[in-house]
């Protein structure tokens, strides 16, 4: 996924991990990822209210729409689904936990079918009964509201082709079978869809009433079945959560009590203005990155308040392999060889907060190998073990061979002073190994769909990927298979348009065999990712880390590695 | 009231050597000058600092360079060594000329040395948007003003159309349109990044500004006698804008070249500051603030030199541009106030 907005099609592949444990079997299992759930309810420690602060809102409140980092990390304390992420610190948050649903699903049916009891005496907000009807109708809205993952998430529902088709009038009576005398729901799908459980775990398949809009909500708020719910929201001003007074907990691992009475989300501020109201107590976290003038500041007068999350994630230069210069191999690989990563990771806060890697898989990852083709001393042949140093000589040498010297190349960036810096230092190396290199900042709001639209012509550009699972199809499969390039699409997230249908091929039967033998598969990714680099449709820069700073007074962080920090557990009293 | 010319001025002299004597006592053209002379003199010495005295090349990105500063080797991005050692923090000024003397940008750059190629863009952005300005709004000015009548309605209502738009928002649309596609009329295509892009964008915006004053002149000076007489003795059309009607609005004109000139390096400093003017990795005064302003709580002075140059600048033309205005106001000579 990406930081800001989630791309969670990244979620497609997680079954591949989390499956493995049910394949082929009748009898569901959640696959522990080795975390264990939070520790019992300390009700002296509930009360209070607490603050985040953000520069801007993050849209609609709709979840079913929303498709932020920013409000998923809410939605996690508020809306639920048949399923969900357990409560757990970094990897155990991985971990599929039933959520409204008594259990995880019985699959039938050659994984075709998947049966759900629903759990009772649940409450929306409102006072109104979770029902199975709810559940029903949640699915057909999803349709219904257009939600950003409907055609990649959920259309392997019967009948969701038809629905994505006709989206006001969907109706899913063959897709979600419900029966109110016995509480059960029943989806059936197309085809056996080994990451379907992921998928109805994350926001976009929470339950909400029948009556909720069949269209995007906006600011309009729809009840919530978690500990808080929505009391006002103004994108110019302040969101405002409180708790849910019909909410009682059903799992401590899927949805655990929460601690403050109130959680506010102010909006407006500066990323400076926001370090000042989180260092003078006033807000409990900051949303946004931490200005770089800042972090020395931070690191050494407010220690004890910053938490440093490794994140198996990648900033990355996708280059267009179907337009000049980079439909030349040996043009992309110049590139490879002429970054400075060090550099770069100097511009994102220094090696407390990144490091730098050439793999596409970054380190820690299933499949990761340790090798950098792209480094001086190393070569595709030959690669070196880790990335040192670049090798511009090598670099000239290869854009003079490819002919492209001279050729001018347009570098597209998010308009922020990270991705900025960066890109100006891109364009540097860019014109030092010979092009004529210009920078094109643009609104982080569009960039991200920009860059991968064809259309736009993009030749290179600076983006960023976020793990949502650990599985290497995340990465390699998501991002860089034949099927994630759609020409002319501002949802084509394969950005390089690099189609290898060879080793797609070897993708797919990567993740064929991580259903049975997952060290099998990730040695056979390990090759994938050698094999991909060779080609250097992209260059990867570093791996990024999370900084989370927080309030002297704010106690009991946690980190999810799913949603990052879990916002209803903090602690203010 | 009564004109008594000084002293030392007699009447077989010229308006204009009159101007230039006058302007030659004035202190504050003095001040003015000699200041815009030293920032000029910067500006024109920018390679040779960059290359011979500071020994660095000020668009090339140097992250990970090392200097010597008193015998010790210095990273000139230094990595915080305190607490969690987070961040990265540019080297300060040194004040030493050859290495780093106002210390080092977020890409590693000699901020001296930007800031002298920077003084080059806006001080020639600036001069030749208000050539621009000046010398469109004449034209503009002089035509719709001898022409009157269905011309001047056209060409003013042109005006008008211009002048309903604020400088700034006009100037940041036509930026942010042109920035990406670059400019095409006719033979002339102007490529995007490039800088005759602002003196393009600047040198419009502010004709209004400057061509409705010269016009309304041009109207008043239509109906004075010699002008009359001039038509009357069937002069062209050209000889009476030229020789009767332009050299009495060029005093007017004069004056204005100063302050059109403050304003659009103004205007480009403020273009480039939001990234729509000078393009990276070239430099100008805005782009340098930029920069700085992710430095303000480590290193201010990336951002408050350029700030400074900019004041001393404007404040220097606006005071050249007072004396100017003194020095061609007759009234203002009697009364001796230079």
């Amino acid at each position: 996924m990406r930081k800001r907005p989630l791309i969670l099609a990244s979620v497609l592949a997680v079954a591949t991990l989390l499956l493995s444990a049910c394949s082929g079997s009748n009898n569901s299992a959640s696959t522990s990822t080795g975390g264990s759930s939070f520790g019992e309810y300390e009700k002296d420690k509930a009360g209070g209210i607490v603050t985040f602060v953000a520069s801007a809102a993050g849209g609609t409140l709709d979840p079913k729409v929303n498709y932020t980092a920013q409000y998923w990390q809410l939605y996690q304390a508020s809306y639920d689904g048949l399923l969900g992420f357990k409560y757990a610190d970094d990897a155990g948050s991985f971990e599929i936990v039933p959520n409204l649903a008594e259990a995880l699903p019985e699959v039938s049916n050659d994984g075709k079918t998947l049966t759900f009891k629903l759990r009772k005496g649940i409450k929306f907000s409102d006072g109104s009964d979770v029902t199975v009807n709810d559940v029903k109708a949640s699915f057909e809205r999803i349709f219904k509201v257009l939600s950003p993952t409907a055609g990649g998430f959920y259309n392997g529902i019967v009948g969701a082709d038809v629905c994505l088709k006709a989206p006001a009038t969907c109706k899913l009576d063959q897709g979600v079978v419900v029966d109110a005398a016995t509480n059960s729901v029943v989806l059936n799908l197309v085809a056996a869809d080994e990451t379907i459980q992921s998928k109805l775990a994350v926001p976009h398949a929470a339950i909400n009433p029948a009556s909720a809009p069949a269209k995007d909500a906006g600011t309009t708020i729809i009840p919530t079945t978690g500990p808080y719910m929505y009391k006002s929201y103004d994108p110019n001003k302040e969101l405002i959560m409180v708790r849910n007074p019909y909410f009682k907990e059903w799992s401590h691992d899927a949805q655990p009590q929460g601690y403050p009475d109130e959680i506010h989300f102010k909006f407006g501020l500066t990323a400076t203005a926001q370090v000042t109201a989180v260092q003078n107590d006033q807000a409990n976290w900051m949303f946004d990155p931490i200005p770089s003038d800042r972090l020395n500041e931070i690191g050494t007068k407010y220690a004890d308040q910053v938490h440093i999350q490794p994140l198996t994630a990648m900033w990355y230069l996708p280059m267009n392999v179907n337009i000049a210069p980079f439909n030349n191999v040996k043009a992309r690989q110049a590139v490879n060889y002429a970054l400075d990563r060090a550099a770069m990771v100097k511009i994102f806060g220094g090696e407390k907060l990144a490091a730098p890697v050439c793999s596409f898989l970054p380190p820690g990852f299933p499949g990761h190998v340790d090798y950098c083709q792209y480094t001086a001393g190393g070569s595709v042949e030959s690669p070196a073990s880790a990335w040192t140093a670049p090798d511009i000589e090598m670099a000239k040498k290869l854009v003079e061979e490819s002919g492209t010297k001279g050729q001018k190349v347009g570098i597209v960036v998010s308009d922020d002073e990270v991705n900025k810096q960066m890109g100006e230092y891109i364009q540097s190396v860019l014109t030092e190994i010979g092009y004529k290199a210009t920078l094109k900042p643009i609104s982080g709001n569009i960039q991200f769909t920009y860059i991968q639209n064809t259309n736009n012509k993009v030749q290179i550009s600076l983006s960023q990927w976020y793990q949502d699972y650990p599985a290497a199809s995340d990465f390699l499969y998501i991002l860089l298979s034949c099927g994630s390039f759609t020409p002319g699409s501002d949802s084509s997230i394969n950005m390089a348009g690099y189609c290898n249908k060879g080793l797609d091929v070897k993708m797919q039967k990567a993740m064929t065999l991580g259903l049975t033998d997952p060290a099998a598969a990730n040695k056979m990714w390990g090759d994938i990712d050698k094999e991909v680099m060779a080609d250097a449709p992209v260059a990867v820069a570093f791996t990024p880390k999370q900084v989370d700073f927080i309030s002297k007074g704010t106690k009991n962080y946690h980190f999810s590695k799913q949603y990052k920090m879990f916002v209803s557990q903090l602690q203010v009293k | 009231m009564s004109i008594n010319e000084p002293a030392s001025v007699t009447l077989s002299e010229s308006p204009g050597k009159i101007a230039l004597r006058t302007l030659a006592r004035d202190r504050r053209s003095w001040i003015s000058l000699s200041i815009l002379g030293v920032i000029l003199l910067l500006a024109l010495i920018a390679p040779f600092y960059a290359s011979s005295i500071a020994h660095t090349d000020p668009f090339k990105s140097t992250l990970n360079a090392t200097i010597n500063v008193g015998g010790v080797t210095r990273q000139v991005l230094e990595p915080s060594t305190e607490g969690l050692g987070l961040g990265i923090t540019p080297i300060g000024p040194t004040g030493r000329p050859g290495t780093y003397f106002l210390g080092a940008d977020n890409q590693g750059r000699d901020v001296a040395a930007r800031l002298l190629y920077g003084a080059r863009n806006t001080l020639f952005i600036g001069a030749s948007a208000a050539l621009v300005t000046i010398l469109l709004s004449l034209l503009i000015g002089l035509i719709a003003g001898y022409r009157r009548g269905f011309v001047d309605s056209v060409l003013s209502r042109l005006l008008d159309v211009i002048w309903a738009f604020p400088v700034y928002l006009l100037s940041i649309s036509l930026s942010v349109v042109l920035l990406t596609s670059g400019l095409s009329l006719g033979f002339i295509h102007v490529g995007p990044g490039s800088i005759a892009l602002p003196i393009f964008i600047i040198g419009i915006v502010y004709i209004p500004y400057v061509a409705r004053p010269i016009r309304g002149q041009v109207l008043a000076l239509r109906e004075r006698e010699f002008v009359r007489a001039a038509v009357g003795s069937g002069a062209k059309h050209s000889t009476i804008i030229f020789r009767e009607i332009l050299p009495n609005v060029l005093p007017s004109v004069l004056v204005f070249i100063p302050i059109m000139f403050a304003l659009a390096m103004l205007t480009e400093s403020a273009l480039s500051f939001l990234s729509i003017g000078v393009q990276p990795p070239q430099a100008s005064w805005g782009t340098i603030i930029n920069d700085g302003l992710g430095l303000l709580y480590t290193r201010p002075v990336v951002a408050l030199a350029p700030g400074l140059l900019i004041v001393l600048t404007a404040a220097s033309l606006n005071l050249f541009g007072d004396a100017v205005r003194d020095g061609l106001d007759p009234k203002t000579r009697a009364r001796g106030d230079s």
